[in-house]
Order: structure tokens, then sequence, then C-alpha cells
């Protein structure tokens, strides 16, 4: 897990963006053992004793660089004016150098964890605010991390001001418990599909979408497949005397 | 609906337990349409199924739409009946191999499927500015010469359905001059899996300028046909002007982008506002209209071909100066150690390279098993890169968790989005602009249900 180890802006080859204070911070979200799946006493892989853990981009501490500092102050004074407080409503932001060699490189993404609660005042302000100006929603995509307890289900917001040619992602979280997140569609009305999309795959419920129904499986369709807990149901196939097993029952590199 | 109770599960017999608690959906007796249609009994209003089996959808688009008289009252979009799961799936696939998963989305565009999912774990893995100036000459180049053949099949299929076989004609002859010069460089018509995390698969064939330069000169002489048959023809004119209207405060609120977007006035253009692939060092222009109708969105579709002759011009002279030089990032670590060749029945490996892993050098083999087995590792995190498609916007949203394969990855398929609209572009209008609305939005459902 060597690639593991660098958190962002550390790719083979590139020179290092020198991170700023606190940006090297980690989160650990799963630890995996072994290998092919195996790690019991009955291991003859040898790599039994393999400890992997899998670390995700920690937050990132100002400057964070490019117009990403402008807009969040921006953004934070927008929301004061509507009596909501910054902190309240941002867990945290994020800055993905990907081997960026300048802060303001084309590869350099910011992303803003925003609590679910405060999710669409966040995104009104900043689609109405002058200097903001996110316009264009892109859709929404859903991740579904079942290590992380209580913030299984991430639903992440695609944003693009044509105005000011910006770009930054939105990072809302749910529990699996309570898998319940606000509807953007006041604010995006293209967010319709892209939710139903999200609801359809993942079972994250948007309250407040007009018609939140499946859009691509059948609409009896028991359970939400793009869930990493969703079989795939696979049968296996017999190839030349021997058996291939289904892809996720596959040993596979961990 | 009810809350699934067991174990969920694809392949789940039609006998399970379960049977008597989901709703079943028959094609007739107590299905959703019966339903609709037993609503609409001893009305005026008519409720029509069109689709998805339906020559005019442009795939397997349902519509339902209730008529008065010629006028439509209300349209809806079904879609989902061509998922195929294609996310999923390549998340139990290496990185390199999700390359030949996503080219089968959209599959009248494929190499933008392609170079989108390449470019975003390009940037997971930090290599942006490693990756040779060749390889992207060269897929500027094929994401051109794939523009104009999208085009083509809108153009074509569109006029076919309003009864002009001959624009369809014409539009395939001239796409065909295009798939033969895709089967030279990939071997390939469609489903290429060319482009790759940190380049190409294989260079362009030496003689490749000396087959394209001509072509794209047959294609141009197509292309003026095309226009000839269609913009000045006043049959074409009357179906087409004013029909299937969407301005752009719609558009914005609908997320709706390319040709679509810039019928409306707005010259927004990936490749300028956000360039990728070196586009910002081309010379081209972004062709808007102001009619904001189906017309205009024709008219701006072979405006575009042109402009991607331009490109494909400009590509191919920086191809003549470059040659010879790396297709591939250099790092031994992620660029694949394909060393294909094109032979008499497709692309495979070179026997050259296979001769020289397995009689040679045993290092050489090991690092060609283990690349190709196991793949290369991806640094935990996430990246979004959007990529001007001939439909509009396409964004891939990649997931790493520093494993071999890709934790998540999610297209936004500008076709998806963009049948949002048909709702609003059909309803008020006549029956038969329905077609035409939707052929100006040219959705490919094999993106729009991935």
């Amino acid at each position: 897990m060597s690639g593991a180890s660098v958190p962002d802006g550390g790719g083979p080859g590139g020179e290092v963006v020198a991170p700023p204070a606190g940006a090297t911070q980690l989160e650990v979200v799963e630890v995996r053992k072994g290998m092919f799946g195996v790690g019991d006493s009955g291991d003859t892989s040898g790599y039994g004793g393999l400890v992997a853990p899998v670390v995700m981009p920690g937050p990132s501490a100002r400057p964070y660089g490019s117009w990403f500092d402008e807009v969040v102050d921006v953004l934070a004074e927008v929301l004061a004016e509507g009596g909501l407080a910054y902190d309240d409503a941002v867990e945290k932001v994020v800055v993905d150098r990907h081997g960026a060699t300048t802060p303001d490189a084309p590869q350099v993404e910011l992303t803003l964890y925003v609590r679910r609660e405060h999710l669409v005042p966040v995104c009104q302000a900043l689609r109405d605010d002058q200097d903001l100006r996110f316009e264009m929603s892109l859709g929404v995509s859903g991740v579904h991390y079942p290590h992380e307890t209580g913030r299984e289900l991430h639903a992440v917001y695609h944003l693009v001001s044509i105005t000011h040619g910006r770009r930054l992602r939105l990072e809302v979280a749910a529990p699996d418990a309570d898998p319940h997140m606000p509807s953007t569609v006041s604010v995006y009305p293209t967010n319709d599909w892209h939710e139903r999309e999200t609801y359809d795959f993942f079972g994250l419920i948007f309250d407040g979408h007009p018609a939140l129904t499946r859009i691509e499986m059948p609409d009896d369709w028991v359970g939400h497949p793009q869930r990493k807990d969703y079989p795939l149901g696979g049968i296996p196939v017999e190839y030349k005397g021997a058996t291939v097993p289904p892809p996720d029952t596959r040993r596979s590199y961990s | 609906m009810s809350a699934p109770t067991a174990t969920p599960h694809a392949t789940r017999g039609a006998d399970d337990d379960q049977a008597s608690t989901v709703r079943a959906f028959e094609a007739f007796g107590d299905g959703d349409w019966d339903e609709i249609a037993r609503e609409a009994v001893g009305e005026e209003r008519i409720v029509v199924n069109m689709g998805p089996q339906h020559p005019s959808t442009h795939g397997v688009l349902r519509l339902m739409l209730e008529i008065d008289g010629e006028t439509v009252t209300e349209a809806r979009a079904g879609i989902g009946y061509l998922h195929t799961g294609i996310e999923k799936n390549m998340e139990y696939r290496t990185w390199t191999q999700g390359t030949t998963f996503c080219t089968r989305m959209d599959y009248v565009a494929p190499l933008f499927q392609e170079a989108a999912f390449c470019l975003a774990t390009e940037r997971l893995l930090g290599i942006t500015d490693d990756v040779p100036e060749r390889a992207s000459e060269i897929r500027v180049l094929m994401m051109e010469l794939n523009r104009i053949s999208s085009h083509l099949i809108c153009l074509g299929t569109g006029g076919n359905e309003m009864g002009a076989t001959t624009v369809m004609t014409v539009a395939f002859t001239a796409r065909e001059e295009i798939l033969r010069l895709f089967e030279a460089v990939t071997g390939l018509r469609m489903n290429h899996a060319y482009i790759r995390p940190g380049g190409v698969a294989i260079d362009v064939p030496d003689d490749f300028a000396a087959q394209a330069r001509p072509a794209m000169e047959r294609v141009r002489g197509y292309l003026g046909q095309l226009a000839d048959l269609m913009i000045a023809n006043p049959i074409f004119k009357a179906r087409l002007v004013d029909v299937g209207a969407l301005n752009l405060a719609g558009c914005m609120a609908l997320g709706i982008t390319g040709p679509v977007l810039r019928s409306t006035g707005l010259p927004y253009d990936v490749r300028k506002q956000a360039p990728y692939c070196g586009y910002e060092t081309y010379d081209f222009d972004v062709p808007t209209d102001t009619a904001a109708d189906c017309y205009s969105r024709a008219v701006l579709r072979i405006e575009e071909c042109y402009q991607s002759m331009r490109l494909v011009e400009q590509a191919l002279a920086r191809l003549d100066a470059s040659a010879g030089a790396p297709v591939m990032v250099a790092d031994k670590k992620i660029a694949w150690p394909a060393q294909l060749a094109i032979g008499g029945d497709g692309q495979g490996n070179s026997l050259e390279h296979i001769r020289k892993i397995m009689g040679t050098s045993m290092e050489a083999l090991i690092h060609h098993f283990k690349l190709v087995t196991e793949g290369f590792r991806v640094p935990a995190g996430q990246a979004w890169q959007t990529v001007e498609h001939p439909r509009g916007e396409l964004g891939v949203h990649v997931v790493s968790d520093g494993g071999t394969r890709p934790y998540r990855a999610h297209f936004r398929d500008p076709s998806f989005n963009n049948l949002q609209a048909v709702s609003v572009m059909c309803e008020g209008g006549q029956v038969a602009d329905v077609v035409v609305a939707v052929a100006s939005l040219d959705p490919v459902l094999g993106g729009v249900d991935r």
C-alpha cells in the first residue's frame, strides 16, 4: 500500500507542492488484513500478516490556494447574513492537489463537506450570490463507505460556475440507519433525475423530492445495487474443467 | 413497493417468499400502464405509450404522452430499459480494464468516455502533467473524429425519422470513412478501449496521415451534401423551425449542455472553459445561435463538424511533427506493457513482445504478469473530470481506496441529464413534433442507462 501513504499531491514523478500546515492529516477509513480474502490460520498465501490501512485525504488548512479561500470566505459571509454559522454548515474543506506543481493548476479540486441539514441553504447561497454564482449543477453521485460508521452513505454534488469559470464539489454524509437527506431539486431542478438515480442505487432518501421513485431499476426491485453489501448475483462458470466463481467472491488483490 | 426483507439477490427465483409481498409488474393486468389507461377511460384525452420499442426513439426510450387532439398535453420519459450495471462492473476490474467497460456506455461516442475516465484516473495518480504530448495529440484527434461521426449519426437518424432517407444514407456513408480510420488506429470500429490511463494503447500507424487527409476531404464533401439537403430545404425548415424550444433559463435550470445550450446563445464549451488534453493550444471556434429551436441545433451540429475538422487538421500536423515520440507515460509501473500490434484479425499482442518476455527476460515476464493481472495501485481519494461530449458535458467521478480497482466510478452522462427536458420541449406542441424534439436532444440510451 505504498500509494495510500501519500494523501494528495504525491503522485509518482511529479514534484509535490509544499502542503500547508495540517494538510498531511489523514483519515483512516478502514484497515484491511491479509490478501486474496484469506487471513485466518489456514492461510498459505504468505500474505496473512499484511495490514493495510485505507486512508482518505484529510481536511486541508488555510490557505487553500487559488480562488478557494475567496469562495469559502464569501460563502461564510453569505451564510452568516442568513443566520447560519459557517462552522455549523461546513464540516471540513478538502483540497485535492492531484500532483499539481502550482496551486491553480486545473487538476486541483475543492471539496466542501456540508452537514446534511444545512445542504439546501448552502446550495442556495452558492447559486445566488453574485461572487459565487455556481449556477449549474452537474448532478449527484452516491458513494457507499460501509466502514465509516455513522456516515456510511455519501452524496456528492458537482457544481459549476460558468460566470467565474470555477468548479467545486459538495459532499454530504448520512448514516445507513437514517438514510435521509434534503432534496436540492428546489435549488437545482436538474438534480431531479440524479437524486432518483442515487436513491435507486444507494437507498438514500431525498426528503422533499417531487417524485422519488426508481429510475434505472424496475419499480419492484428489491435492494439498492450499487451498495457495497449488495451481492453481484453471479453464478460459477465452468471453463475447461475449472470453476470460475462470480467476480465478488473471486480472489482479489485487496 | 415493500421494504427488503431478506438479502437481496439479483438472481433470486420468481417463487421466493418475497414474491407475494412485492408488487409485480406485468405488461397486462394490474401493471402501471393499465392504471394509467384505466384512469383515462371515458375522457377526451388519449394516453399513448411510445416505445421502448419504437423506431424513432433512438433506442429503448419510452415516452408516455397524453394527447388532446393533435396537441401533447403531458409528456414523460421512462428510461432504464438498457441498464447493464457498467458502473458496478467497473468496481470489480482494474483501472486499465475500466476503459473497456466505459467505452460501451455511449456507444456512438465511445472515445469520450475513455478519455474522461483516463483523465480522471491520471488526476488520482498525480500524473496529469506527465502524460506525453503525443498521447494528448492522439486523444484530441480521436475525440474530434468521434465528434464528427456522432453528429453525423444525430443528423442522419434525425433526418430519417422525418422521412428523409437520403440524409441518413449520406450521413452513414460519411461516418463509414471515420470508422475506417478508427479501425486503422485501434483495430475496431467501436468499443475501442484505446485511450488508457497514462496515454494511449498504441501509436497511430505510420501512414495514418496519408489515410486521414483524403478521408477528411471526402467527409467534407458529404457534409456539404448534407448541408445542401437540410439547411435551406423548405420541408426540413417547416418541421424544425420554432419546434422544441428551450430557452437559456430552462437550460440552466435543467443542467442542459452541449449544442442544445449553445443554441440559446451561451458559448459554453468545456474545451474552452476548463481545457484538457491541451485544447487551449488549438485554434477553433464555438458556434452559437439564438433561436433555441430544433433547426438551430441541427445547423450548430453541422457547424461543429467543420470546427472538429479544423481541429483534426491541426492535430494531424502536430502528429507529423512529433512522430516517434512516446504515447504512454514513462513510468513502467503504470504503463501497460501492451506492445499491441494490428494483425489481420484485429488488435492483439505483438508477437515480437511475446517472444521477448517468454524467451529472453524472466523479469519482463513477471512485470508483465503482475501489471496485467494485479494492475497498478491508485492513491486514495476522489477526482472529477469533465469533457465536452458531442451531447454535452460528460462528467466522471472516480473514487479510489488505494487499491488496484476503482472504489466507485460514476458517469454523468449528458444524454441522461438532457432527457429531463423532454417534457418542457414537447408539452403544448404537436404529436409529430415529439420525434423532432427528442432527435434534437440526440439521446443515446446506452449512455443514459449505463
